[in-house]
């Protein structure tokens, strides 16, 4: 049962992204200013918001473990910052190709890129920390408080362009602008669509990724078990 | 806070004693010095980079002193016995915290007269800011350093993951007090865009220390 419902997620999200697909590439006019270019912003911007989004709740799964000592939180939390490390890296990746094309450079050293970069350094390290430690209790207990730590800088990060003068475009999604449209609406439309779609396809990894990690823990608790006998 | 201040005693005694962590932190942070002056061009003076290049020297030097603060209590199940003592794990962290404080202040105030002299640098200039600058990004160091050598005492491969942990969370004090120590050396002083780089020093302070002060338990106690 389980298994289908993720198949027909896994379904629906894949379809719903070749359909977005075609009305980006297809439908949609180019913009004005940037050209074609533009278009890379309808995965950059929803795979950063689905990035954060993972690792806002990696952070919530690390609180709840710290409260409950419930290790299934701690499956949710290891596995929602693998999926959220791999959408920062989308992002970074989609980041610098429309930087090569619109300001002639792969990187910049601008606010918000430097802490999206560290932001990308802190989660990689949470990860290798992880795989440096054998006991399971103790695993879930640090990893859940550099959990905490890291997420200040996604904090940080998401509020660098209002804190600094950067080169990085402004909040142009109306929730960030307090309703003013600075960007078209049909546009704007198509941007949350594929958002959706792209969060969807997080949730499958998400719970493909939960589903290994618990057949991975139950194999260390069967080679425990073993080696005791 | 008498337990605070216990703890903190205790830890800079056994440091005066033995002198291992200070020496090696001040000898390393020479070394530091030595080496950029040969990799980049100091012909002038120091207005562009002095920030930079000494908060880059502190950070190396500090984490050798932050390093051995839990690492130091391992002998003879030291940590053990400290967790097991009527200390609230707060108390213990905190004390710590200012032994720490205390032995990077003394690396600094030894770097600061040698870098100067070596980079042609004027620290007296805004001395009440740079001393500022000083106290609030070493406090942010040392609360991070502090915590993370906490964190991983007890790990196999300790060695090689604080560095990977520490100083990707240090990035955010690093650089507002590289971009004020710079600001403060070429000499226009705190100006309205400096602002937002005090801000953060000062939010990372109160954010870090909350976090650490609430989480120590967790760490230490099994």
């Amino acid at each position: 049962m389980k298994t289908k419902i993720l198949m027909a997620m896994a379904l629906f999200s894949g379809l719903y992204l070749v359909r977005n697909l075609y009305v980006i590439l297809l439908q949609l006019p180019d913009e004005a200013a940037q050209g074609a270019i533009y278009r890379i912003m309808y995965f950059h911007v929803p795979g950063w918001i689905t990035s954060f989004s993972a690792y806002f709740l990696a952070a919530v799964a690390s609180i709840y473990y710290l409260v409950k000592r419930d290790s299934r939180a701690d499956e949710f939390a290891v596995a929602l910052t693998e999926v959220g490390t791999i959408f920062t890296m989308l992002g970074l990746g989609t980041g610098m190709v429309w930087a090569r094309i619109i300001w002639g450079v792969w990187w910049v050293w601008d606010p918000r890129l430097t802490w999206a970069f560290i932001c990308f350094l802190i989660y990689a390290g949470y990860l290798l920390l992880r795989k440096t430690i054998d006991e399971p209790g103790q695993r879930a207990r640090i990893a859940a408080v550099v959990s905490l730590f890291a997420f200040v800088s996604v904090v940080i990060t998401y509020k660098s362009i209002d804190w600094w003068r950067t080169q990085h475009p402004g909040a142009v999604l109306s929730f960030r602008t307090g309703g003013e449209q600075r960007m078209d609406p049909a546009m704007e439309h198509m941007l949350f669509q594929n958002w959706f779609a792209l969060t969807a396809f997080a949730g499958v990894i998400m719970m493909l990724r939960l589903g290994q990690e618990r057949m991975q823990r139950e194999l260390d608790a069967l080679r425990r078990y073993t080696h005791n006998l | 806070m008498r337990h605070v201040l216990t703890i903190a005693w205790k830890d800079l005694r056994s440091e005066l004693r033995t002198k291992e962590s200070i020496n090696a932190a001040a000898a390393f942070s020479m070394v530091i010095l030595v080496l950029f002056s040969f990799v980049l061009d100091i012909s002038g003076d120091a207005r562009e980079f002095g920030g930079g290049l000494l908060w880059l020297v502190f950070a190396f030097a500090g984490a050798l002193v932050l390093n051995r603060s839990f690492a130091r209590e391992q002998s003879n199940d030291c940590l053990d016995a400290l967790v097991a003592s009527p200390l609230p794990g707060w108390a213990l962290f905190l004390g710590k915290a200012l032994a720490n404080f205390a032995l990077l202040a003394v690396v600094e105030l030894i770097a600061l007269p040698v870098f100067g002299i070596l980079f042609n640098a004027d620290w007296l200039r805004f001395p009440g800011w740079i001393a500022l600058t000083c106290a609030l990004a070493t406090w942010g160091m040392t609360v991070i350093g502090t915590m993370f050598s906490a964190l991983t005492v007890n790990l196999r491969l300790r060695e090689l993951m604080l560095p990977v942990l520490v100083y990707p969370m240090l990035i955010p004090v690093l650089m507002a007090a590289m971009q004020l120590t710079s600001a403060l050396l070429s000499g226009t002083g705190i100006t309205g865009d400096d602002w937002v780089w005090v801000k953060l020093l000062i939010g990372f302070d109160i954010i870090f220390t909350s976090l650490s002060l609430a989480l120590i338990d967790v760490i230490l106690v099994n």
